[in-house]
């Protein structure tokens, strides 16, 4: 039982192989493969902490398993942008203070970027009832409001989508 | 780290049926994840195999046919919000819908999976109840069919035997002059346990409450229909001591229970302000 298989998850653009139990999360594959912007927080999707695109959907990465992603599109934060052309979120959480120890911001990011991609102009009710489930226990959330706000803003006039 | 399990990824539904058949009542369909996952680390469910729907094609979308909307088992939370057909035939399921957990949980979580796990707090279930909503099951011996008000048998005790699969999810177009609503109290707006569901469906004829239909969430083993406060509305004209009266009725339906998010008498209380709430909205409606 639970014997280990290799698979080929695609991250980022990039084939990546790994040799997974049946139980491994894609949480724990995608760190174990150097993914650690992929951040484990929860482990029972109450956090987002986790949070990655599947398909270009946000989910949760602590509550699939690593094999079911097998052939599926895989992004973390670090697919979104470089340093050097940050995404317009990466760029207005740094600019506008919306990060302060960090934890939650790839999966903030990531589940900003999902909403802003099926409803590009959001009220901040919306923006709120969307980011309920991501939690962050220092910036007390009005600064990522204002950030993905100022980066909606932004992806409006570019007509940016990833 | 989960517990040790197989894990088996068919490729078609009769695939699917044949493993859970093989494997027993030790075997758990895995849909989305959002249940059977957390379950699966707390060690409340401890299956030696893990059957993952996620390749089977067909399995999604929602279609109006023949006055009957259907839902393949795997729609996703977010595709029932996204659907104007939601919108236009089921509004109370779009309430739901709109206050189900969080956003990554609405992307991977399905119709199949919240009726499946057999919550009291399952928020589709009421809006589901109120659309006299019926379950298709497929199995080793074939498909049958069974009203959602049928379904429970008690608390996380279902119908559907170890190797059948909720293959659909299916109601009459309510009749044009029907309104339905849901209303979901919980201690916060957003990712939050219902404290209190409540579904209301009702349509009018000259004049009188007609197709009356009442359905609590989180306040008894399993999400009910209030029948007997449907019997006090229907045929009859909606008054404000009728509206009261079946309001009151549908709290001494219910049996809720004290927890960490309420006490079961304040749960009794909320029942009979949010029937009497949602009623009205929907008399109000449709004058």
């Amino acid at each position: 039982m639970g014997t280990e298989k290799t698979i080929t998850l695609r991250i980022n653009g990039c084939d990546e192989t790994a040799e997974v139990p049946p139980h491994r999360t894609l949480l724990e594959a995608l760190r174990g493969l150097g993914h650690v912007d992929v951040k484990c927080g929860c482990e029972k999707g109450d956090c987002g902490a986790c949070a990655v695109l599947v398909d270009g959907e946000a989910v949760d990465s602590c509550l699939t398993l690593a094999r079911s992603a097998e052939g599926r599109e895989i992004t973390t934060l670090q697919g979104l942008g470089t340093p050097e052309a940050p995404h317009p979120l990466q760029q207005s959480f740094a600019e506008l203070g919306a990060a302060q120890c960090g934890y939650c911001t790839p999966g903030m990011i990531i589940a900003s970027e999902s909403l802003l991609r099926k409803n590009p102009a959001p009220s901040d009710d919306e923006l709120r009832i969307a980011l309920s489930g991501n939690l962050c226990r220092c910036t007390g959330y009005v600064k990522i409001f204002e950030a993905v706000q100022a980066a909606a803003a932004v992806m409006r006039q570019t007509g940016e989508t990833i | 780290m989960y517990g040790e399990f197989d894990l088996t990824i068919p490729e078609t539904l009769q695939e699917a049926v044949k493993v859970l058949a093989a494997a027993g009542k030790r075997a758990v369909p895995l849909a989305g994840g959002t249940n059977v996952l957390v379950d699966v680390r707390s060690q409340r469910l401890a299956p030696h195999r893990i059957v993952d729907l996620g390749r089977i094609g067909g399995l999604r979308g929602i279609s109006v046919e023949g006055g009957r909307v259907t839902l393949g088992p795997r729609t996703t939370i977010s595709e029932l919000l996204a659907s104007d057909e939601i919108a236009r035939t089921a509004p109370a399921l779009g309430d739901a819908a709109r206050v189900f957990a969080g956003q990554m949980v609405r992307n991977a979580a399905t119709v199949a999976g919240n009726i499946a796990c057999g919550s009291p707090a399952a928020d589709l279930v009421p809006p589901l109840l109120a659309l006299d909503a019926e379950v298709t099951l497929t199995g080793a011996r074939g498909s049958r069919t069974v009203a959602l008000c049928d379904y429970y048998t008690g608390y996380k005790a279902d119908q559907r035997a170890p190797d059948e699969l909720i293959t659909a999810i299916s109601w009459p177009v309510p009749v044009k002059g029907t309104f339905g609503s849901f209303y979901k109290l919980a201690r916060r707006k957003g990712d939050a346990i219902t404290v209190v569901g409540v579904a209301v469906g009702l349509g009018r004829k000259e004049g009188c409450c007609a197709g009356v239909r009442i359905a609590l969430g989180s306040v008894a083993p399993c999400p009910i229909r209030a029948r007997k406060a449907e019997g006090v509305l229907e045929g009859e004209a909606p008054t404000a001591e009728r509206i009261a009266e079946a309001a009151r009725i549908a709290a001494e339906e219910c049996s809720p229970i004290d927890d960490v998010r309420a006490t079961g008498e304040y749960r009794r209380k909320m029942v009979e302000v949010l029937v009497a709430r949602l009623v009205n909205s929907a008399v109000q409606a449709g004058k």
